[in-house]
């Protein structure tokens, strides 16, 4: 496929504990085009941040990356030097984190951290001292007014405390994307939001994707985010991918029981009148699971066929689902 | 930082201040020993000539009265004479004071230069030799009583290989007409490099043996407020942002993890004072330490009440300056 960004080959990372080897991500492909969304559900513990953590290089131990190839632009990111990687992080790749809190340096100005993104990344700036500063303060601000935070110009001396969440978010947001990235990996960028902020953030990515042609990966666990601003979906469960497909397809028509399971539990996406069902159950402890369909226990159409690893099968219109219902010649 | 707020942080002394005065006047009162009988030692007096002795200190006074007395002269910045000098115990305590505060300083720059360096090495390096002999080497520091450590310096560095001096501040083939009263910056100032390098050969072992401590307990707080931030989210996200590695380290972990370390450091340096005590003694440190320990034995109560108001408003001066330094580097707080 030409028009891959970011194409994920049976990535398998692992972390070690005392208990045993937790297997996060098992064999996960995914592939994120030049220009799109892509949506990456799931609940917690599904693999999902881990994923997009390998893919950034950021797995500490005592986790590690077992298997797998993340091509970035064709180029193995797995082989490369950590200087290589860290060129490749934030300025091709950038990333916002869940809670804007805790993850912007409450002792460092938001000026300051937007500054050494740039200083990082950015070769177009000029080289003597004074014009580089300014050059940097021009486009800190710029960048602040572009997600929306008004008189830009001061809120550069002030701390992250000083802001409002929503603000925060912004200002995270406005950081990750001060080197034009290609691909912007936006985990949970919602969650820690009040409703009313939520649409607003989200609006901003979305907005910001079509100015400056970015990929964007929304991680998230909620469908209704995913049906609103994404192009495609990965459905992700206990380290695997269980479904893909373009957005309108899969929330249309689920393929997959976990999918299923999904959409029913969501109040703003069930049917009117329709009861609220959640899926029973939890998701398996990612130690020493047995080689079935993973979702087995808590799936309502299961049977003896499913009681063997279970591979993606297509699904036809560019989906592919992990469940043997999906091809009928194979439920006896 | 306010005026009011530091209005308010000196008026906070006056009560401590009280305390301490009742306290030390209440234990050195009741500690068994008598100032007179000790300055008389051997000498045979008559009755009348000890008496006299007794009123011309005051001693004849019921405690209360005494207390009172010493109180408001204290407040007027009179200490009285000590005892055993003759003079003032302020100009004795002056006189003493910059060995003591030069001491300090060497042993605080000792703690600080080593213990944030290995502090920070034992946490990106965790669990590997260097964390584990850093950790085993705070364990002991922290334990070895300093009096037995010193001890064990003298007879190591001084006694065996003979590199070192082992008491006092200066070789007294040195003439050193005081400036600042702190030998190391007088030695320079008078143009005496021999001078500096020999007292400074003085200072080592007693402001290792002071430091030890605090260089330990620092070492241990850096080092567990490092592993602390390095887990934040802020250095992921500083990661995520393809830093480079130092900046990661010293700009965005280290200026956090810094600023409880800062605030330990400014409260331990007042146990440093404690410790002066002890280690003046051993090293043979003429220093304010030592010369309220004479003073103790030799029961010269005006200037162990005088001293020991000192070592107060230190403390508490310190506890001060560790709540601005706090504020300074941590921005999320308004005193």
């Amino acid at each position: 496929m030409t028009d891959a960004l970011l194409e994920v080959n049976g990535l398998r990372t692992v972390f070690d504990t005392r208990a045993g080897t937790v297997c996060a991500v098992d064999g996960v492909d995914a592939t994120v085009r030049r220009g799109e969304c892509l949506g990456v559900v799931g609940e917690s513990g599904s693999g999902k941040s881990v994923t997009f953590a390998s893919v950034m290089g950021l797995v500490r131990p005592p986790g590690r990356i077992e298997a797998g190839r993340i091509l970035f632009e064709g180029r193995d990111l797995r082989a490369l030097s950590p200087r290589q990687m860290r060129a490749i992080r934030g300025r091709d790749i950038a990333m916002t984190m869940q809670d804007a809190l805790t993850a912007l340096n409450p002792a460092l100005t938001v000026g300051e951290q937007m500054a050494e993104m740039m200083e990082a990344h950015d070769e177009s700036l000029p080289a003597s001292r004074g014009a580089r500063r300014r050059a940097i303060a021009e486009r800190s601000a710029e960048m602040l007014g572009l997600v929306g935070i008004p008189s830009a110009g001061e809120r550069l001396r002030q701390y992250p405390h000083e802001f409002s969440g929503g603000m925060r978010q912004r200002i995270m947001i406005a950081i990750a994307l001060a080197s034009r990235p290609k691909l912007l990996i936006a985990d949970e960028p919602t969650t820690a939001l009040d409703v009313t902020i939520q649409a607003q953030v989200l609006e901003l990515i979305t907005d910001i994707r079509a100015e400056l042609g970015m990929s964007v990966v929304l991680i998230t666990h909620d469908l209704g985010v995913v049906a609103e601003h994404c192009d495609r979906v990965m459905v992700m469960y206990a380290g695997q991918v269980v479904e893909t497909g373009p957005t309108a397809d899969v929330i249309g028509a689920p393929r997959h029981p976990y999918t299923k399971g999904l959409l029913a539990s969501i109040p703003r996406l069930a049917l009117r009148g329709q009861r609220i069902r959640p899926i029973e159950g939890q998701v398996p402890e990612l130690i020493d699971l047995p080689p079935q369909c993973r979702f087995y226990s808590r799936c309502p159409e299961r049977g003896p066929e499913c009681l063997r690893p279970v591979e993606m099968h297509d699904a036809g219109e560019g989906r592919e689902a992990r469940c043997v219902r999906v091809v009928p010649e194979m439920v006896s | 930082m306010s005026l009011a707020r530091l209005v308010e942080r000196l008026l906070q002394l006056i009560p401590v201040l009280l305390g301490v005065s009742v306290i030390v006047f209440v234990m050195i009162t009741l500690t068994p020993g008598d100032p007179v009988d000790i300055m008389i030692g051997d000498e045979i007096v008559t009755e009348e000539q000890e008496e006299a002795m007794r009123r011309d200190l005051g001693l004849d006074r019921p405690v209360h009265e005494r207390f009172l007395v010493f109180l408001g002269n204290a407040v007027q910045g009179d200490f009285g004479e000590s005892f055993y000098h003759g003079r003032p115990v302020a100009d004795v305590i002056a006189e003493r004071l910059p060995a003591t505060i030069e001491l300090t300083l060497v042993a605080m720059i000792i703690a600080l230069v080593t213990a944030i360096p290995l502090g920070v090495l034992a946490a990106i390096k965790r669990n590997s030799i260097l964390d584990r002999i850093a950790t085993v080497g705070s364990l002991l520091g922290v334990s070895l009583p300093g009096f037995w450590f010193g001890i064990l310096l003298i007879m190591l560095f001084a006694v065996q290989l003979d590199l070192l001096p082992v008491s006092g501040r200066i070789g007294y083939a040195f003439e050193i007409e005081p400036i600042t009263h702190f030998m190391l910056i007088d030695t320079l100032l008078r143009g005496r490099p021999d001078a500096f390098l020999d007292a400074l050969s003085h200072i080592i072992l007693p402001a290792i043996t002071l430091g030890l401590p605090m260089t330990a307990i620092l070492m241990r707080v850096t080092r567990a407020s490092m592993l602390e931030v390095l887990r934040q989210d802020y250095v992921t996200f500083a990661e995520a942002k393809g830093l480079a590695r130092h900046r990661i380290l010293f700009r965005h972990a280290l200026k956090n993890a810094l600023i409880p370390t800062v605030s330990v450091a400014a409260i331990e340096t007042g146990s440093l004072l404690g410790g002066n005590m002890i280690v003046e003694t051993v090293f043979g440190w003429p220093g304010l330490g030592r010369l309220v320990v004479e003073s103790i034995f030799v029961r010269n109560y005006p200037l162990v009440q005088a001293a020991v108001l000192l070592y107060a408003v230190t403390y508490v001066m310190l506890n001060f300056f560790a709540d601005i330094l706090y504020t300074v580097l941590n921005p999320r707080v308004k005193l």
